[in-house]
């Protein structure tokens, strides 16, 4: 009976890891370079430092073209920046409200409360502006990619030389991670492309590293929360096992 | 039904007049179960409470929640990042949905291995049957409510199957969009469905428990209980025994909740839908993959629907088709072999659902299919007749105490 219940379990769990292996397919060779997140893991946790210098790297390098229309100003508070902080970076925006009592639609200031706004007004100015591709939104591309982190990481960093054999059309990249190693994104990072305030590294693994950190936490900003409560949870629910297990054990002891 | 067995009055002026509490004692204290289920038989209270955890977290979600082409996928991410807990009760329904049929297909493979299904227990096996096809219609319609990419096209590949139907095939798939294509009258009728179905499954479970109740659990020897020594009653063994289980089923949904949220669905979930970009893999849910596979194994439309619909109908004549007189495979072996060749086949199926429908894949897509017929239509009506069995024990109580004798 054993056997069987353990057979059970385990040839499920294979089942249920399938579909995420079956996922990760894609086409041509693809490099997936692993780096150690500091967001992995059990106890893991958001690097604020990090994502403050991402989302520099996103301001500067990204923003141009992709838009994260799920991020409020508001949430950088997360990164570690204060409300005065956080105003100012809103306010360096305009976005359109209205209408007032005029009936007109008008440009004010961003406010915390207001959405990043995109880079285009539509999808269409958007593929206009950029060889018919359309950027994708970055908001939660981290957890819409296969292997997230690792795959923008890996992607940011897989800009090289097409080999002889590959035939690369205009306004294509070879990049080794992206399925087929055919992009229509020009490569955005390549070293020193932003300055730091804090004199971190400006790397192109360094800027990628940390813009990855950033999207990771756009993508998912409660992970923190989440993982907190998953210790206490779990750490309750083994205690709650063991109790009902040892009672179960005492209250059958009279059956056999 | 004496009112004097309760010694609080207010319970007795009430059990008088609506007899709930002797309900419940008949239940917990005069309700014989056999005495040897072992944890096999766990898996039906933990459907159980993965159903009432689907509605609770279902009805906490559609509050937040925006049946609108629109507005569905951003109200999802609302419920993720601006609502209170949102991504918690978001993730806990998410994982028990899988959780639930994890459960389910280990509570079906167990009815299959001891023969649950067997006289005078056919209905019970029926209507579980009913529950899980209903369970599968809930789960696909609740799967497109995000509408994302995989939402999308997974709604208009599993509707458009229904266009294999002939002369009227055309005509069904417009009435279920509700329109010509997959759009906002289909998120809509399916929020609603969604939302209904898991009452009718509650109802369903009702007449489970009934039809349960009426000639009690079966058991791992798979022999009618002969009296008093060979049960005990519900409470305390069942309830501190479901409650070990429901431990150890909570232990493991925190783990998936907590730190593998995402484990289990598919990163194109959190693509927008986008009716004119076609993912390179349309996949549906991981549970829905055997039956995905059986589809696609067949090179001819109408042929892979009426196969794939076939190999859930064939478990409704179950009992019908599995003539051996004895239930439990412990004394069957010749069945027992068979009943793994099943079990490693179904997830063969599962994992080449999973897999793009080309080259081997396709081959052994087909040999499995082939088996998961081959084993109920032919298998098991000729084991009934040629399978020599070992004899039975003359009680549940006699193995009990023989193993414990050994044991000591």
């Amino acid at each position: 009976m054993r056997k069987f219940i353990f057979a059970t379990v385990m040839s499920l769990m294979s089942a249920v890891g399938m579909p995420g292996a079956a996922s990760a397919a894609g086409g041509g060779d693809v490099t997936l370079l692993k780096n150690d997140w500091s967001f992995a893991g059990i106890f893991g946790h958001y690097d604020k430092a990090s994502m403050q210098r991402g989302f520099q790297v996103y301001l500067e390098v990204c923003a141009g073209c992709h838009s994260m229309e799920y991020m409020a100003f508001r949430n950088l508070a997360d990164l570690g920046y204060n409300e005065a902080e956080i105003k100012a970076i809103a306010a360096e925006y305009e976005v359109q409200d209205g209408p007032d009592e005029d009936g007109e639609m008008f440009m004010r200031p961003a406010r915390p409360a207001d959405r990043i706004p995109s880079p285009y007004r539509n999808d269409n100015e958007a593929r206009a502006n950029n060889n018919g591709a359309l950027p994708p939104d970055l908001s939660l591309i981290a957890k819409a990619r296969a292997h997230g982190p690792d795959y923008l990481y890996s992607l940011l960093v897989g800009y090289q030389d097409a080999p002889a054999s590959m035939e690369v059309p205009d306004g294509m990249y070879y990049n080794n991670a992206y399925s087929g190693n055919m992009i229509a994104m020009p490569q955005p990072i390549y070293g020193d492309d932003v300055e730091y305030a804090d004199g971190a590294s400006t790397s192109a693994e360094a800027l990628s590293a940390d813009v990855t950190h950033f999207l990771m936490w756009a993508a998912e900003p409660k992970l923190e929360v989440r993982k907190r409560i998953g210790v206490a949870a779990v750490f309750f629910l083994s205690i709650f096992l063991i109790m009902s297990y040892l009672a179960k054990r005492r209250i059958w002891a009279d059956v056999h | 039904m004496s009112a004097a067995k309760f010694s609080n009055p207010v319970v007795r002026w009430i059990d008088h007049r609506l007899p709930v509490f002797s309900m419940l004692d008949h239940t917990a204290n005069e309700y014989p179960t056999p005495k040897n289920l072992n944890y096999m038989w766990n898996f039906g209270s933990l459907a159980g409470l993965s159903l009432v955890i689907m509605i609770v977290t279902g009805i906490v979600l559609a509050m937040s929640y925006t049946a609108h082409v629109d507005y569905a996928f951003e109200s999802v991410e609302r419920i993720m990042r601006d609502v209170n807990h949102g991504w918690l009760i978001r993730y806990i329904h998410m994982n028990t949905a899988s959780f639930f049929f994890i459960v389910v297909y280990l509570h079906i493979f167990r009815g299959l291995y001891y023969g649950s299904y067997k006289a005078p227990r056919e209905l019970l096996w029926i209507l579980g049957v009913v529950i899980f096809l209903l369970m599968m219609a809930t789960a696909f319609m609740g799967y497109v409510l995000p509408w994302g990419q995989m939402s999308f096209w997974g709604a208009t590949v599993i509707t458009n199957l229904f266009s294999a139907i002939p002369i009227v095939g055309e005509s069904v798939v417009t009435f279920l969009w509700g329109g010509f294509s997959v759009d906002n009258p289909t998120l809509t009728r399916f929020f609603s469905l969604h939302y209904l179905m898991p009452f009718l499954i509650a109802g369903v479970v009702v007449l489970h428990i009934v039809a349960l109740h009426r000639f009690g659990s079966n058991n791992p020897i798979g022999i009618d209980t002969k009296g008093r020594q060979d049960t005990i009653s519900f409470h305390p063994y069942y309830t501190i025994k479901d409650i070990v289980g429901i431990a150890m089923f909570l232990l493991l949904l925190a783990i998936a909740v907590f730190f593998f949220p995402n484990a289990m669905g598919h990163p194109d979930n959190y693509i927008p839908a986008n009716p004119m970009q076609t993912p390179a893999h349309i996949v549906p849910e991981w549970y829905f993959l055997p039956f995905y596979a059986i589809l696609r194994a067949v090179p001819d439309k109408l042929g892979g629907v009426l196969l794939m619909f076939g190999a859930i109908a064939i478990l409704f004549i179950l009992p019908w088709l599995d003539r051996s007189p004895v239930r439990s495979a412990r004394f069957r072996p010749v069945f027992r072999i068979f009943f793994w060749l099943l079990f490693i086949d179904a997830l063969a199926l599962g994992y080449l659902g999973g897999m793009p429908a080309e080259g081997i894949y396709v081959t052994l897509s087909r040999v499995a299919t082939a088996w998961y017929f081959l084993h109920f239509l032919v298998i098991l009506p000729m084991l009934g007749v040629f399978e020599s069995t070992k004899p039975l024990p003359k009680s549940i109580s006699e193995p009990v105490l023989a193993t414990t004798g050994e044991a000591a």
